[in-house]
């Protein structure tokens, strides 16, 4: 097991180092209290750092974290010590790169809550039990929004539900801007 | 889902705080759990509140288990809906319920469904779920279709399913390793990803057959790997597999040495990093080996990207610890990083090029390192201060700058554990270096002018009291340590007063002066303070009389508390206020071992207990701690070295027993380590009898049995032997085992009281010229061996008989001598008819030796070999070559 790469947590935080979304893969901070501990210091760690153009990378208590902000937004993946620091940055790059695509480009803390479950979604799809799926982010985010509705559904309630979901979304879409 | 789940409030003027979960609550949301239950299922509804029940337990949110239960069965209740994106909630927030067995039952047959679906979605997911949270008994049931889906056409599916292999292979390993042919078509797979997991769950199906990995390894060396990540896999699983072959032949081949280093020239940067650490983690890396991995490391550490900078400098970091020569070439580009943004690539920089450093640069670097000091948190600044101490002691000439720099830093601002880190490196070097010693001392004095943690007061006026009396001028350290008694709390103030006592009683002419200002103190409002002032005025004769203070004062004034404090605690707990006084000498000296039914606690197995333990941490200096800690040896010095431990017993007997060497300057103390494996046994009086008649400069002094051995709990007694001072006296030592062995009820634990003398016999035990020299690196040979000069040289030449092979010869030689190889010199390349080999030490007395030693073969396996010596001393280079010439 130790010979594979893994992937300690993925941390989606805001600028105030809340949780946005988190997924943990190892049992390293067995309690919530733990975890927040630990969001908490790391975020307090990079706050000042500009992780805005590339990844930055850190070691925090015999972990290595790559990070990427946007906005109000702080991406955060991390290994363990001895683990190679390029995979984990390609895989902060592939969550990185499938909230963009999937938020279409608006990527903030509002837009991301409002798509809590496409974000949840692409964790899922990245990795599993610390275990990388994929890090392609076109692939991820593909995974992520095939939204249509089952094949084997009779073809008359597909279009309708279909229909009606699109009008709806657009409606609500011009509405709120 | 652009649609807030949650109506936003009224008052707009906190935009920035907007959430659609405001005012979300776990009640109302359960509330809304109901939603599943409908008939016409609305599956947008139901995804929302999925995303808000999964959005509460990301927060942290815990539900009860009977809330848990209801959420489970109403969620499956949505494996109706054929709504893709519903399905895929549904499947997330089974996930997280991690729902008991008996529920896992009401799901398993709709998994199953989808497991055997057209859509690939469906497959992949509820493979993941279903392996997630089953157990082994339903696993033979699906164990068919997890075969199928692993060779499944769609990647995604084959994924889902050898990931879940992966996952599984802990739980249940021998269902997992039926697939191996599936895994290892899958292994061929176009699909980058599939290969990855594939490779990675073959290789954890076979890792205890060492044989398979091998072939598994060699195959796919050659080169149908294309997925980066597989590739890495690859590179782990080569290393893994070149460590272990090492074990095995000792010709200095690497077989798979070829392929690491073409994986340098991958297009994927991951993969040719993987293979650059791989290469400088060779056991034994030749510098040859090194350069092409140095090489690429080097063009990453001026890559744009921050992630590659750190890759590269934390990697090289780690090898300027043992060839710091390989690095030196990155020295220019090290330099341009110690301005980078990224804090830790700075720092690591740094360190690095203190690591590499010679002792004409040291100057430049300090002046860098000042500027840079100035901007980075305190958690670098330790890495920085621990790496410039190892540098002082590297170059000791170089003390002077590199103290001044301490001294700076120590004024400047800075939070507990760096000033710690700064006081404790200059300790050490006014330990180490002689010539550091008042400078150091008078840095220390004006620090505590100006300190605001009291630990570290008390330490530095502790470490005065023993170090000032010793200098050439004392007196000018009373100003320092009296004005605390004007200024600090009543802590620093009692510690004042002690380090005061401490000048009084050394130093006979500042006597008079210490007793006024120790009266003085008398007057202080604290009560700890007044006693040690009137206790030390009284010790000391303080009625005015100059009087020679007493050998027993000294003791106490200098002399450790050898008792370990556990024992006194429970001492002066267990004492009753009477007419008579505490007795100090009534507490037990002995370290207690932990009682027997402690050590029986469940989940240790018996089976570990025929090797010895290690015994105490083997760092010179918890031995020397341990040894300062027995009265009998306290006088002996300054430990020289320890041996590492010894074995005088097979694997698996009754008595485990080892020895550590200590060598003293005059003294040489043998540590037996010994455990007891038999539960049914209690051993008393545990002594070892030394027969030295082999050994004809050595008589014995003195020697500590061990009181108690019971079982499972390691042990120590000590002999010590007088030598001539100085001399490497070497011999041999027949041990003997002498206990009182007493029967025990392993069920009570409890010991009979009568026992019986038994003696076991033990193997012998050497002491060879090798303990007398101390491995002592030096980072550059060449420059080393010039500044040494050939006032002390000496040369000459062995034949040393027919070997096995060249490098045989030389390990044989470097193990004669006890010295430490310098740049990988001790690695002897393949089919080579000669070779050079450098080493370094320090010899007994404290002499440092270089050793060049040229090989060379004569004839088909005789070996030849010059050997030149240079040390500080002619005696001591003779000596060498006397070593070589009997062994």
């Amino acid at each position: 097991m130790e010979l594979c790469p893994s992937i300690k947590n993925i941390l989606l935080l805001d600028s105030e180092g809340k949780r946005i979304a988190v997924k943990y893969y190892s049992d390293d901070w067995p309690t919530n209290a733990a975890k927040e501990a630990f969001e908490k210091a790391i975020f307090t760690k990079t706050q000042k750092t500009n992780a805005r153009t590339e990844a930055e990378i850190t070691m925090f208590e015999n972990y290595v974290v790559v990070y990427k902000f946007v906005q109000d937004l702080h991406f955060f993946v991390t290994g363990g010590e001895n683990e190679n620091e390029i995979i984990l940055a390609t895989v902060l790059q592939g969550f990185f790169d499938a909230v963009g695509i999937l938020l279409r480009g608006t990527v903030d803390k509002k837009e991301a809550l409002e798509n809590l479950d496409l974000i949840l979604l692409c964790l899922d799809e990245i990795v599993d039990g610390g275990i990388i799926l994929e890090t392609d982010a076109n692939v991820i985010a593909g995974k992520v929004a095939s939204h249509s509705i089952d094949a084997g559904a009779p073809l008359s309630e597909q279009t309708i539900t279909q229909a009606l979901a699109t009008a709806r979304e657009h409606l609500t879409r011009s509405l709120l801007k | 889902m652009a649609q807030p789940l949650v109506k936003k409030d009224d008052d707009r003027d906190d935009e920035a705080d907007y959430s659609p979960f405001l005012g979300i609550e776990k009640g109302a949301v359960l509330q809304e759990a109901r939603v599943f239950n409908d008939p016409q299922l609305d599956p947008r509804r139901c995804s929302q509140v999925i995303t808000k029940l999964l959005y509460l337990l990301n927060q942290g949110e815990s539900f009860t288990k009977v809330e848990a239960t209801e959420v489970f069965f109403a969620v499956t209740k949505l494996f109706q809906s054929r709504d893709i994106g519903l399905r895929r909630m549904v499947y997330m927030m089974i996930k997280e319920l991690s729902p008991s067995a008996d529920e896992v039952i009401i799901v398993t047959s709709s998994l199953m469904k989808d497991m055997t679906s057209k859509t690939d979605m469906y497959r992949a997911n509820a493979i993941r779920v279903l392996c997630r949270i089953t157990d082994g008994t339903l696993l033979t049931q699906i164990e068919r279709y997890l075969k199928q889906a692993i060779v499944d056409k769609n990647p995604v599916v084959a994924s889902a399913a050898l990931v879940s292999g992966i996952h599984l292979l802990q739980t249940n390993p021998e269902i997992v390793k039926r697939w191996s042919n599936e895994v290892q078509e899958a292994v061929q797979s176009r699909a980058a990803l599939v290969q990855f997991h594939a490779l990675a769950l073959l290789h954890q199906i076979r890792q205890n057959d060492r044989l398979a990995v091998n072939k598994l390894v060699t195959s796919l060396t050659r080169g149908s790997v294309r997925s980066p990540l597989a590739q890495c896999l690859l590179i782990r699983y080569t290393s893994q597999v070149i460590r272990e072959s090492a074990n095995n032949t000792q010709t200095g081949d690497r077989p798979f040495y070829d392929f690491l280093e073409g994986c340098l020239r991958h297009k994927a940067e991951m993969v040719i990093f993987e293979a650059a650490r791989a290469i400088t983690e060779l056991n034994g890396v030749t510098s040859r080996e090194l350069t092409p991995a140095i090489t690429v490391l080097q063009l990453f550490l001026s890559s744009s990207k921050p992630v590659l900078r750190f890759a590269a400098v934390r990697t090289l970091n780690k090898v300027a610890m043992t060839h710091p020569m390989a690095v030196t070439n990155c020295n220019i580009d090290m330099e341009s990083l110690i301005s980078d943004q990224n804090r830790s690539i700075a720092t690591l920089a740094i360190t690095t090029l203190l690591k590499t450093g010679n002792e004409s640069s040291v100057d430049r670097l300090m002046k860098q390192i000042t500027n840079f000091m100035s901007d980075i948190a305190d958690e670098f600044k330790i890495v920085v201060v621990e790496a410039i101490r190892s540098l002082c002691l590297k170059f000791p000439l170089k003390h002077r700058s590199l103290m001044n720099f301490l001294s700076n830093i120590l004024r400047e601002e800075g939070g507990f554990e760096y000033k710690k880190a700064i006081v404790d490196s200059i300790v050490i070097l006014i330990r180490d270096i002689p010539e550091a010693k008042e400078s150091g001392l008078l840095h220390l004095c004006e620090f505590i002018e100006d300190c605001e943690f009291t630990y570290l007061s008390t330490q530095i006026l502790h470490f005065l009291g023993i170090e000032g009396p010793k200098t050439s001028d004392p007196s000018k350290y009373i100003r320092y340590i009296y004005n605390r008694v004007h200024l600090e709390n009543a802590t620093v103030r009692a510690g004042a007063v002690s380090t005061l006592a401490k000048f009084g009683a050394m130093v006979d002419s500042l006597k008079p002066r210490i007793f006024v200002l120790l009266r003085r103190c008398v007057f202080d409002n604290d009560d700890e303070v007044r006693d040690r002032a009137t206790l030390y005025l009284n010790t000391l004769g303080g009625d005015g009389a100059v009087v020679e203070t007493g050998e027993d004062v000294k003791d106490f004034l200098f002399g450790s508390l050898d008792i370990p404090l556990v024992n006194l605690e429970n001492s002066l707990k267990n004492y009753e206020a009477s007419e008579e006084p505490f007795d100090i000498n009534s507490v037990p000296r002995e370290v207690k071992t932990q009682p027997l039914a402690e050590k029986k606690a469940p989940g240790k197995k018996p089976t570990g207990l025929g090797a010895p333990p290690p015994g105490p941490p083997s760092t010179v200096d918890a031995y020397e701690k341990l040894l300062s800690s027995i009265p009998e040896f306290a006088n002996f010095g300054k430990l020289f070295k320890s041996s590492a431990p010894v074995e005088l017993t097979e694997a698996e007997t009754e008595y485990a027993v080892n020895v550590v060497k200590h060598i003293f300057d005059g003294h040489v103390v043998f540590q037996y380590n010994c455990t007891n494996t038999i539960p049914e046994q209690l051993l008393e009086n545990v002594i070892v009898v030394v027969d030295a008649s082999e050994a004809e400069e050595f008589a014995e002094v003195a020697s500590k049995p061990l009181r108690s051995l019971p079982y499972d709990s390691p042990g120590q007694t000590f002999v010590a032997f007088e030598k001539p001072e100085g001399v490497p006296a070497v011999g041999k030592f027949s041990n003997m085992l002498r206990f009182i062995v007493k029967e025990v009820d392993p069920s009570t634990g409890e010991a009979e009281d009568d026992g019986v003398e038994d003696e076991y016999q033990l193997e012998d035990l050497e002491v060879v010229a090798a303990d007398y020299m101390l491995k002592v690196g030096v980072s550059n040979f060449r420059n080393a061996w010039e500044s040494m000069g050939a006032d002390f040289e000496r040369v000459d030449e062995y034949g040393l008989g027919p070997r096995d092979s060249l490098a045989e010869a030389v390990n044989a030689v470097i193990n004669l001598l006890g010295m430490q190889p310098c740049e990988g010199t001790e690695v002897v390349p393949n089919n080579s008819r000669s070779h050079t080999c450098l080493l370094s030490g320090v010899y007994i007395g404290n002499v440092k030796v270089l050793v060049r030693l040229q090989f060379g073969l004569d004839g088909p396996k005789d070996v030849a070999m010059k050997l030149a010596v240079r040390s500080e001393d002619e005696v001591v280079s003779d000596a060498i070559h006397e070593i070589v010439a009997s062994g």
